[in-house]
């Protein structure tokens, strides 16, 4: 006889694959009056709740409701629907110049707008932003010049970051946004220390930092967890879940719950929201914030979401999912639900923002005219080559001045 | 001046950076209440608070990833991995962030993080409590390597490494902990009382980054040392009756090739030693640099003394350890030809 193994593997598989129909009715999806909302400063332990239900302000209908309702004013819903449209104008912009050659890879956050648009919102300018690459909606919420950021994307003569780094993987200090690294999640164990820094220094700044729920297997949101929570560093940690890690399900990296429920383990309190919800996305960091703020420690935030496009302009998403699932999914898109609550308030309509749109693509043309009369990616002008050797320390040793030379002569 | 030992220096150069800047903090596992497993970080919690000497989570990627977010923000933290052969988990955070973090943000963000760790064998620390990684991090742009011999040095150049903006891996050699250990182990260990780099002075004091010291002058052959093995080269040219000249480096990247090349240039001979391991060693780079330099003075070979090329053997520490009388074969063969 041989012996009885009753281990099998499972393998994690994806919801839906090319050429089968997606139906996303499996999805337990709340109603915005079904979440309560807590005090920001309650115990973790009595709203564990938050991380398996969903916390939603626009329902099916896209009229906000519920406890979680922030009740911004319109013009603020106004400005969000701007920088919104404006993200995603911008890349599709960026993608297509990429397709022409212009750029040497390009990562578009379609589908994505309302989490970095709206968590920016809700922040404060002095609060540091730890992004990944897919987070350009903070910059342009904060306020970032079109061209610097295009000419960042080009490597050109006016590139912040001298021609050394890929397009998408932006820094800008002067509006508190670190340096995307390219490293996955490396950038969320080092908030924490920025968010210990500042609770160490008696400042009133937190830091808020994002990961996807595919780099969520690096060790390095652990360590974040871990620390912000035996440290109750002011931060706010933000696992952006929209399905897909490049071709790999969400699913491969879950283990069959909720994202959110990471954080249990650690004591923080552990929100998972709508995250094509502008409002509810900004009530929700909103709540983190204040509690950071008040000494309340860190809170881990699951944004479900949608990747709408490639991963990058080097993947096809056909290859690996169905076509066009995006209108299949049931949160539908953050510009298009805004801009429906916005006209059924009757402060807005199709026809504004077609205007909208239309002043928005001037804008585009206009700044990426001027960024390339800065310089391309192939023809240049570029950083002067010698500066290659600046920055590797603060000031430069012998080898690297010898280095210079011989590249010189 | 006071007789310390390596430990005290250390403590020392913590305590007085800690004192003068409130921006520098210490991290690390078991610093904090019990003040370090080699006690280098002793009765700094109780003096400078909680705040300031923090017990962290056995995580290492996790302490230099804080680290790192502190530095952007400010502080100037020193972090210590518990042993140097503990220090891979950090590894990525070293490598891809800290190291590159100036540069991929061309200098709109910089973290002044140093990091310190005890290296070495000859302590009975099997694989695991004995290595010497020097090499993989020269290796690392952006980085730079600190390596001190001895009490004096070692504060002078911790204060330095603290207060340097660029970020710094600061090894401590942990068999000189206590005394300079010549690599004889059955003979009584040596105490650093006495010894002339074992008076420190209590106050402040920097040793700058990037240059050598010469141990002994000599005109025979250079022998190139650094933590360790500057205490057993010392003691095998004593026991050798070969006039060489013998350098202490003391910081390996940015290495002071000036002194290097002077010293070959004029003894035409060179040896290089080092305890870790040899293949794609920093050694390499050294002789390297060497024949680069001093190819038309040398009149033989380069020689290289290391560590074998497997992991440090838990029984056999005494043969892998690269001892006195390994130098010596080293220096009478670069003397042969």
């Amino acid at each position: 006889m041989s012996a009885r193994y009753h281990s099998k593997l499972r393998i994690p598989e994806a919801p839906f694959r090319p050429r089968e129909n997606p139906d996303y009715s499996f999805l337990h999806l709340p109603s915005p009056e079904d979440v309560a909302k807590p005090d920001c400063m309650a115990d973790a332990d009595t709203i564990r709740q938050l991380a398996f239900s969903m916390v939603r302000v626009l329902d099916d209908d896209q009229n906000a409701k519920g406890a979680w309702d922030p009740q911004l004013p319109v013009s603020e819903l106004l400005e969000g629907l701007r920088i919104m449209t404006l993200t995603r104008l911008y890349d599709d912009r960026l993608f297509r110049m990429q397709r022409q050659g212009k750029l040497s890879f390009y990562v578009k956050c379609t589908g994505e707008e309302a989490i970095a648009v709206a968590q920016a919102m809700a922040l404060r300018s002095g609060d540091m932003l730890f992004p990944t690459y897919r987070q350009q909606g903070l910059l342009l919420a904060r306020g970032r010049e079109l061209v610097d950021m295009m000419c960042n994307c080009i490597s050109n003569s006016r590139d912040n970051q001298k021609g050394r780094q890929l397009p998408s993987l932006y820094s800008w200090k002067e509006g508190n946004f670190f340096s995307v690294s390219g490293n996955l999640a490396t950038q969320f164990s080092q908030a924490v220390g920025w968010a210990m820094a500042s609770a160490y220094k008696g400042e009133d700044h937190i830091a808020s930092a994002w990961v996807g729920e595919g780099s969520s297997a690096e060790a390095d949101v652990y360590h974040a967890l871990l620390f912000a929570s035996a440290y109750q560093a002011p931060v706010l940690l933000n696992l952006v879940n929209n399905q897909w890690a490049i071709s790999t399900p969400q699913t491969v990296a879950c283990g069959g719950t909720t994202f959110a429920v990471r954080g249990l383990g650690f004591n923080l309190p552990s929100i998972r929201v709508d995250g094509n919800d502008l409002l509810a996305v900004y009530a929700v960091t909103r709540w983190a914030a204040e509690r950071a703020r008040l000494g309340g420690g860190p809170t881990f935030i699951e944004l479900f979401t949608y990747r709408a496009e490639g991963h990058s302009t080097s993947d096809d998403p056909d290859a690996y999912r169905p076509k066009d699932e995006w209108h299949s999914w049931p949160l539908g898109d953050p510009v298009a639900r805004l801009k429906t609550h916005l006209i059924q308030r009757q402060q807005w309509s199709d026809e504004k923002q077609e205007e909208l749109e239309y002043t928005l693509t001037e804008e585009l043309t206009e700044a990426w005219g001027e960024a390339e009369s800065y310089g391309s990616l192939q023809d240049g002008p570029h950083w002067p080559l010698s500066s290659m050797f600046d920055d590797v320390f603060k000031e430069m040793p012998a080898h690297l001045r010898r280095q210079r030379h011989q590249m010189e002569m | 001046m006071a007789s310390m030992n390596m430990v005290q220096a250390i403590n020392s150069a913590l305590d007085i950076t800690m004192e003068r800047d409130q921006n520098v903090l210490c991290l690390g596992e078991d610093v904090g209440y019990f003040g370090g497993v080699f006690r280098c970080t002793a009765g700094l919690q109780e003096k400078h608070g909680q705040h300031r000497v923090l017990d962290t989570p056995i995580a290492e990627a996790g302490i230099v990833a804080a680290a790192i977010g502190m530095g952007v923000n400010g502080l100037r933290p020193v972090a210590e991995i518990q042993f140097a052969d503990y220090i891979y988990p950090a590894f990525d955070q070293i490598v891809s962030e800290l190291a590159r973090l100036r540069y991929r943000s061309s200098g709109e963000f910089y973290a002044p993080v140093t990091i310190r760790s005890p290296c070495g064998g000859g302590i009975r620390g099997g694989q695991t409590h004995s290595q010497s990684p020097e090499g993989i991090f020269t290796h690392v742009c952006g980085l730079k390597v600190v390596m001190p011999s001895n009490p004096y040095d070692a504060k002078g150049l911790l204060i330095s490494a603290i207060e340097d903006d660029d970020p710094i891996i600061y090894f401590e050699p942990k068999r000189c902990y206590n005394g300079p250990f010549d690599g004889d182990p059955d003979k009584a260990a040596q105490s650093w009382n006495g010894h002339p780099k074992g008076e420190v002075p209590e106050v402040y004091y920097t040793i700058p980054i990037g240059e050598a010291a010469i141990v002994r002058p000599g005109s025979a052959v250079t022998v190139l040392t650094y933590g360790t093995m500057v205490h057993v080269a010392e003691a095998a040219i004593e026991r050798s009756d070969i006039d060489a000249e013998q350098i202490d480096l003391r910081t390996l990247l940015p290495l002071d090739l000036e002194a290097v090349a002077e010293s070959v240039q004029k003894t035409r001979r060179c040896v290089v030693v080092h305890e870790a391991t040899r293949t794609g060693g920093y050694g390499a780079e050294l002789v390297a640099d060497v024949q680069e330099e001093c190819f038309w003075h040398l009149e033989a070979p380069i020689q290289r003394v290391t560590g074998w090329d497997t992991p440090y053997p838990h029984a056999f520490e005494w043969d892998y350890f690269p001892g006195q009388d390994r130098i010596i074969a080293a220096m009478r063969c670069a003397l042969e030809v």
